[in-house]
């Protein structure tokens, strides 16, 4: 067994003590059967009497659709039938994704195929059904569409002129939502202030990649009236009542099924309209229907996330205290806003999240969000944390460098003191429980700033720049039913758990929380064991197939540890009360003088005890021997909301050093490291690695991955092969610490770990190569910061 | 067209005969070990990009989306489900303790890239293993997880 780590929480009892798996960087035994090529991904199911779809998608960003003649091609070898909007509709309503809480959004009803008019390069227009993913790709070649090719709205900056194309003229204009949020008085508090920096950046559109593309295996049942999706998705019971509603079908007779999943980052928690498409047609040809996307397929139409440019000011007086921020933040965001969830998600997080480590007391925020004609954007891991942080921590840099001050001590001046909460973020929002001091500090103690300095001095000597930042920030994790329901979205805030002893002595435990890969059925096997006092291996978890586990939210926005893991911690308590109960009475003695121990009910004082194995066979096979009266429940349920606030943040320090190529303009990250305050870790390990594959991604985000688009919205690079995704060689070794400040919210005191490295990795390095170029009076606004910005930067090029 | 055109081939996958196999002439290697229940060899590109396809084909390592079928005629074909020799079960429990995956999308590629990498039987630095595994793509850990996985087997072998 791995060492112990420290742990912080007298709620979660003694570590000294056998069973004690909170707090241990155990394996992930579970996971194994991925090394021996046994997962079971969407992909690897085959039904009798599957057939394959092929979608015909717009080669255009803007175009009509005159005519579809799809005559050859249903004559082609292996095709079934080829359906267009006006068969799919028939089947499946249109949805609206607008939301009721923050106020007016406007975007038009969407169809799973196009009608008359496409509006982005991908948008599905028809689809072929057939033997063979093969033959139905055959087939598409043979359908003939009369285009007529519209001119595209494809720059966000120029959606709301008065010239721009209208995308939906029944909306009048490109305006997709828009808010303003005004705290104090800036404009006063710019006129008192000593020194005033400005910048604006630019965040190009990149998307998930995950390594498996979406899929969905739709398998409509006439006989049992029952409708069975296999989905590599995020949150099993949202698709549920999707599906149930738009193909006006009995939600309790729908069934979603998600087994493995090959990575989401959030591209996989959305409505998309060529799934919905799928199962239509199983509803339709009542047989299973399967479509996984190919990777063109997977760059065109998964969510794209940023593009966004965002105009910052920041006053300080001579001190370095910030007197006031104010940021305006323009987002573009495709032809409509994506489905339950909408697309205002990520501007709403970058005005909630700017400045939120610091005292603000004048802050004014103003987000534009419009329509353009690009694949529809939308939340991806860290939604809007790193416009948010790379903003904020950009003025602070620029405020230190120009009123002279050390860049960890302007930070230190203006934190929100670590006792001070709770507090709000600058916007409002409520914040509790935070570390930025004591997280910052620790960052300073393992970076050894000193040596950095000496370092970069040295460099400067040979001609390298190498510069280095640090930056705080806040992540948005364990949301309350304030970010979607309390807008009318079905999607639950709370968690459920259940968890059995069986008659075999197993533990069976089964949660709404679903896995992804980020260690899910882990965590949730640690937590039950430990509370229940049983070795790991009796326990076996179901997870994500909503005919096996508790009614729940899945897995998203970093909630599965603090509010499904609650759950689990609550369950496995009721239920160790109920075997302490039975025992007692079988024992005839007092349930106080009892513990659970190796699977053993014990006596505490010495003596013999019960087996739960033995136990679970008199309840189960002899219950006549128990003693009349006895309440001999072997099965425990429980659900965890968080209630009262919006979130439960955690908070971040992290620190870079790179060095640049004058010459090539190529950025090489020397040293990263990260320290996290998640609360409790259930396995510290598995935290670390949530940090790590989350600052890498940031880091693509950063440096590499840019959806390229030409003037007319033809995406450029859809192949892996030309969008640049973050690969072994150039990624450094990250050094992860840790601060530890429990949620009050809970007894686990568990916070999200998931998305805080990407949401601060681009902020770091864009600081810390500014930091650099700063010593040639250059300067980067623009991520991807590529060695092309460098050389311009430069003036080289 | 020649897309009913088929060959006839004869091949092994990790020891199982496949005798006079009609495969479709312009299917790929990796879509026909999938169909076949073969479902460990998983496909992210289909152009050969992000290495998840990577199989053994004659002691050698290939990504199987851009080896049509056909051209295993002859083959030993290995699969990860093939991968359970003392070597690559200790490759395993080293992917295991250091969590040196987590969707586990990309371990196939991955374990069959550290086999090429065990069976040349040299030393490497962690810059090295880098540089090694770069034709696989892994979208979950940041890659350093993997490499301290590679590195304790390189040490354990050499």
């Amino acid at each position: 067994m791995d060492d112990i780590k420290v742990n912080q929480n007298p709620k979660l009892g003694s570590l000294d003590r056998p069973n004690s798996y909170i707090g241990r960087s155990l394996p992930r035994e579970n996971a194994k059967k991925h090394l021996d090529g046994g997962g079971q991904f969407v992909d690897d199911l085959t039904l009798p009497r599957m057939v394959h779809v092929a979608f015909l998608r717009s080669p255009f960003a803007h175009a009509e659709i005159k005519s579809i003649n799809t005559n050859d091609a249903k004559k082609s070898d292996g095709v079934i039938d080829i359906f267009t909007a006006k068969e799919i509709d028939e089947v499946c309503k249109p949805w609206i994704g607008t939301l009721g809480h923050l106020g007016e959004m406007r975007s038009p009803e969407q169809t799973p195929l196009a009608k008359k008019i496409a509006r982005w390069q991908g948008e599905p227009v028809a689809v072929v059904i057939a033997d063979s993913r093969a033959q139905a790709e055959d087939a598409l070649e043979l359908i003939e569409v009369d285009w007529v090719e519209k001119e595209a709205q494809v720059n966000m900056e120029t959606a709301l002129d008065s010239n721009a194309v209208i995308i939906h003229p029944e909306l009048g204009n490109n305006l997709f939502w828009t808010r303003t949020v005004n705290q104090g008085d800036v404009e006063k508090a710019f006129k008192e202030a000593d020194a005033i920096v400005e910048t604006t950046l630019d965040f190009a559109r990149h998307t998930g990649v995950t390594l498996e593309s979406r899929g969905i295996v739709a398998d409509w049942n006439k006989a049992e009236n029952k409708m069975t999706i296999y989905h590599n998705g995020q949150a099993p019971h949202m698709m549920q009542h999707i599906i149930a509603k738009h193909l006006d079908l009995n939600e309790g007779l729908v069934r979603i099924v998600s087994r493995d999943v090959g990575g989401s980052f959030g591209i996989k928690v959305h409505v998309y309209p060529d799934e919905m498409a799928v199962t239509a047609i199983s509803k339709k040809i009542g047989r299973p229907v399967k479509f996984i996307a190919d990777r063109l397929e997977s760059f065109t139409t998964d969510i794209h996330a940023r593009c966004h440019k965002i105009s910052g000011k920041l006053g300080v007086d001579k001190n370095g205290k910030i007197l006031a921020m104010e940021i305006d933040d323009l987002s573009g965001i495709g032809p409509f806003s994506m489905y339950p969830r909408t697309s205002a998600i990520e501007t709403n997080q970058v005005l909630n999240l700017s400045g939120a480590p610091y005292v603000i007391p004048n802050y004014k925020a103003v987000g534009t969000v419009v329509f353009q004609n690009k694949t529809p954007m939308c939340q991806y891991r860290a939604v809007g944390h790193p416009i948010a942080v790379a903003i904020t921590e950009a003025l602070i840099d620029k405020a230190a460098y120009k009123i002279n001050m050390d860049i960890d001590k302007i930070r230190k001046i203006n934190f929100i003191p670590d006792n001070a909460y709770p507090n709000k973020c600058p916007s409002g929002v409520p914040l509790e429980d935070l570390s930025h001091e004591a997280s910052m500090d620790k960052l300073l103690e393992i970076m050894d700033i000193k040596e950095i300095e000496a370092q970069k001095e040295e460099d400067l000597k040979k001609g390298v720049l190498t510069g280095h930042g640090v930056i705080s920030m806040c992540e948005v994790t364990n949301p309350s039913p304030l970010f979607y329901g309390v807008g009318g979205a079905h999607i639950s805030s709370q968690d459920g758990a259940s968890i059995r002893l069986e008659g075999s002595g197993a533990i069976h435990l089964s949660s709404s929380i679903t896995e992804q890969g980020q260690g899910t059925e882990a965590i949730m096997k640690q937590i039950a064991a430990d509370q229940l006092g049983v070795e790991m291996e009796s326990v076996r978890v179901t997870l994500g197939d909503t005919d096996a586990t508790p009614y729940g939210g899945g897995t998203w926005a970093s909630r599965g540890a603090g509010i499904g893991g609650e759950a689990v911690l609550k369950a496995a308590r009721k239920l160790k009360d109920n075997i302490l109960n039975i025992a007692a009475a079988i024992m005839q003695t007092d349930k106080d003088t009892l513990d659970i121990e190796d699977n053993n009910v014990i006596r505490k004082n010495g003596g013999e005890g019960i087996s739960l194995k033995k136990l679970a066979e008199t309840v189960y096979y002899r219950g006549h021997e128990l003693p009349k009266g006895t309440n001999a429940e072997l099965l425990a349920t429980a659900s965890f909301l968080i209630e009262g606030i919006p979130f439960v943040f955690t908070n971040s320090a992290m620190g870079c050093q790179v060095s640049i190529d004058q010459d090539t303009g190529i950025i090489k990250i020397n040293k990263f490291w990260a320290v996290e305050d998640c609360g409790t870790q259930i396995n510290p390990k598995l935290v670390e690695e949530q940090i790590r594959g989350g600052v890498i991604q940031g880091i693509g985000g950063a440096l590499f991955e840019e959806c390229v688009y030409d003037d007319q919205g033809n995406m450029q690079n859809a192949t892996m092969a030309d969008y640049l995704v973050p690969m072994a060689y150039e990624m450094p070794d990250i050094i992860v610490d840790h601060v530890t400040t429990n949620s009050g919210r809970s007894i686990i005191g568990a916070k999200g770990a998931g998305e805080a490295g990407t949401g601060g990795a681009p902020a770091v390095i864009m600081n810390a190569i500014n930091n650099a170029l700063k010593q040639v009076n250059a300067e980067v606004v623009s991520q991807p910061i590529t060695p092309e910005k460098i050389l311009k930067a430069l003036g080289k090029i | 067209m020649a897309a009913n055109n088929s060959v006839n081939i004869s091949f092994t996958v990790n020891g199982e005969r496949f005798n006079n196999i009609n495969v479709p002439s312009r299917q790929h290697l990796a879509d026909y070990l999938r169909s076949q229940g073969f479902t460990g060899t998983h496909l992210g590109c289909e152009q050969g990009a992000c290495g998840a396809c990577t199989i053994e084909m004659d002691g050698k390592a290939v990504r199987s989306c851009l080896v049509l079928a056909s051209q295993a005629n002859g083959t030993n074909l290995k699969t990860v489900e093939g991968f359970d020799d003392e070597m690559m079960e200790k490759v395993k429990q080293n992917f295991l303790k250091h969590n040196a995956f987590q969707c586990g999308f990309c371990s196939p590629g991955m374990l069959m890239t550290t086999k090429e990498i065990l069976l040349n039987k040299k030393k490497l630095t962690r810059d090295e293993i880098r540089s090694e595994i770069s034709g696989n793509y892994c979208r979950c850990t940041g890659y350093q997880s993997i490499v301290d996985a590679i590195e304790e087997c390189i040490n354990e072998i050499n």
